[in-house]
């Protein structure tokens, strides 16, 4: 653009404060959660310590962590592979035109803008009209489904819009099958974006919460036994475990972007 | 044959999870919304009682009247903040890669845990908090402020902070989507600075603004978690309502609730899409 204007200044504060507001709260729990055995829910801190993060994997002080933390882990993994899974193979079907294929695409957006409370509900409707238990693993399951896969399938569809179709044709030609032609074309060139959107999609299950939250069952995944705390643990333990799951979840957000930009820049070249 | 059939099966596996986890769901609340409610479980009935109990009780009138208040401050505040942000990364900031990494850097907190990020506000917001503190500090005010924690300002301050890059993004796809050279253009033939925003830039930017809308009507008309943390015991709203129905077992009326929350914001919905057409944004 032409020379910085004033505008441009203002615009820049204005972006910083923003930036700020995004990430300040977040950095004032990361420092709350380093005080000493003193500590106390707000300023100011009498001594830093690296004390209630460790008190976090002791059970008795905060009730329980680790097997929520191991139920989300496995929860977001079997996400991650539905999705991942579903998503390609719908993917791949839109690369062909079809009858009903403007059903699918809009019902895929519904899926997203749906409020997500509706989504918990009618789960937990059904599953208590069948008379089934609901559980993390099945009602949970399907509950974080429905916000994953039109995530996934979106972002599936730009990865194979720049897909050039020059390399499947060829196998084609030399006489590869469907199913040859996927494993050794296809997924060799989609396998990095393959891994970031796996990523983010576990990412994404690992941190769900409204749509789990009236579906759960009886055992709590990670953000429903954290809400429960809000109301009863009174310690820098709560943020101390609020900052280890939020640097877990950046860090694979992290590691996403960067394997989607390194794919990106791949199939540009 | 197998050609014709080929995307069929592809999309199988994604539209049976639809049907189950979606639809089926979505119909039953429907179902389910002109049932009984005994006292102990669900009868099936054919009964309008929980939609006139709906627009009969003056509770939940104003509950539905509180959740619209915090939708219209929610959507004013998040377009005010959000739109120069996005024009800041899309017409300031000189390079590409520059462009991605600072957009980059607002999206990385949203794709993080929202409860966690509702709690971060604690230490700063409440009565001893860090705002209160540094106010009382220098000397400005002399009774910590109340309202910072558990009231209306906190709610809207909770959803605009988790649900801003939701106007953000289609707000800075469309901006980066604006030919330059008609801004060149315009600038060549005399126009000043603000004549280009209100002619050129703001009409082409209308359709993001129009998708970030949608996305914050969605988003805040079922919210409840901000409201159950942000908002203290008062603070209320249809998805709260909701919750605390399914609490009790209320499932029919709970339906109910969420029959016409559903219908509110697809009306909303449709009439952002009347006033705008976005559908070649897609």
């Amino acid at each position: 653009m032409a020379k910085r204007s004033l505008s441009f200044y203002v615009l820049l504060v204005f972006f910083g404060l923003f930036v700020l507001f995004l990430y300040g709260p977040m950095i004032t729990i990361f420092i709350l959660s380093l005080q000493g055995p003193d500590g106390t829910l707000t300023f100011p801190i009498r001594s830093f310590g690296l004390y209630w993060l460790g008190q976090v994997f002791r059970e008795q002080r905060i009730g329980n962590f680790v097997e929520p933390f191991g139920r989300s882990l496995l929860l977001g993994l079997l996400v991650m592979a539905i999705t991942l899974v579903a998503s390609v193979l719908a993917s791949m079907g839109f690369r062909q035109r079809f009858r009903g294929s403007g059903v699918i695409f809009y019902l895929t957006i519904a899926s997203l803008i749906v409020p997500s409370i509706l989504v918990s509900l009618g789960i937990g409707i059904v599953f208590q009209v069948m008379g089934w238990q609901t559980n993390w693993f099945s009602s949970g399951l399907g509950a974080h489904l429905t916000w994953t896969l039109p995530v996934a399938f979106l972002i599936m569809l730009g990865i194979f819009n720049r897909f050039d179709h020059a390399y499947e044709e060829a196998a084609r030609d030399l006489g590869a099958g469907d199913l040859n032609t996927f494993w050794e074309i296809v997924f060799p060139l989609i396998g990095p974006g393959l891994l970031g959107v796996g990523l983010l999609t576990f990412t994404l299950s690992y941190d769900e919460f409204t749509r789990t939250s009236l579906v759960s069952g009886q055992d709590n995944t990670l953000p429903l036994e954290i809400f429960g705390m809000t109301t009863n643990v009174t310690s820098p333990a709560l943020y101390a475990l609020g900052t280890l799951t939020t640097l877990f979840s950046a860090s694979l957000i992290l590691l996403a972007y960067l394997t989607y930009l390194l794919v990106m820049k791949r199939q540009r070249t | 044959m197998w050609k014709s059939f080929k995307p069929y099966a592809l999309i199988a596996p994604q539209s049976l999870v639809f049907a189950l986890f979606l639809i089926f769901p979505l119909v039953m609340i429907g179902v389910v919304s002109f049932w009984q409610f005994n006292g102990y479980a669900m009868a099936p009935d054919f009964s309008l009682d929980n939609y006139l109990g709906i627009f009969t009780s003056l509770v939940t009138v104003k509950t539905y009247l509180n959740t619209f208040k915090f939708l219209a401050l929610v959507w004013v505040v998040t377009l005010l903040v959000g739109y120069p942000v996005a024009y800041f990364l899309a017409f300031h900031v000189p390079r590409l890669q520059w462009q991605i990494l600072l957009f980059l850097l607002c999206t990385i907190p949203f794709w993080t845990s929202n409860i966690i990020r509702m709690i971060s506000w604690l230490p700063l917001l409440g009565r001893e908090g860090l705002v209160n503190q540094v106010l009382m500090n220098s000397g400005l005010i002399h009774q910590p402020l109340e309202f910072l924690l558990y009231s209306d300002f906190a709610v809207v301050l909770g959803m605009v902070h988790l649900y801003i890059i939701f106007m953000i993004a289609p707000i800075f796809n469309s901006l980066m989507r604006i030919d330059r050279t008609l801004i060149t253009a315009a600038a060549d033939l005399g126009a000043g600075g603000a004549a280009i925003f209100r002619e050129i830039v703001l009409p082409l930017s209308a359709p993001g603004m129009a998708i970030g809308s949608i996305f914050i009507v969605t988003l805040v008309m079922g919210e409840f978690v901000t409201v159950r943390l942000m908002g203290g015991g008062q603070a209320a709203s249809v998805g709260k309502l909701i919750q605390t129905q399914i609490g009790s077992l209320q499932y029919p009326l709970a339906a109910a609730n969420a029959v016409v929350l559903l219908g509110v914001t697809l009306l909303i919905v449709v009439s952002i899409l009347r006033v705008l057409d976005i559908r070649k944004e897609l």
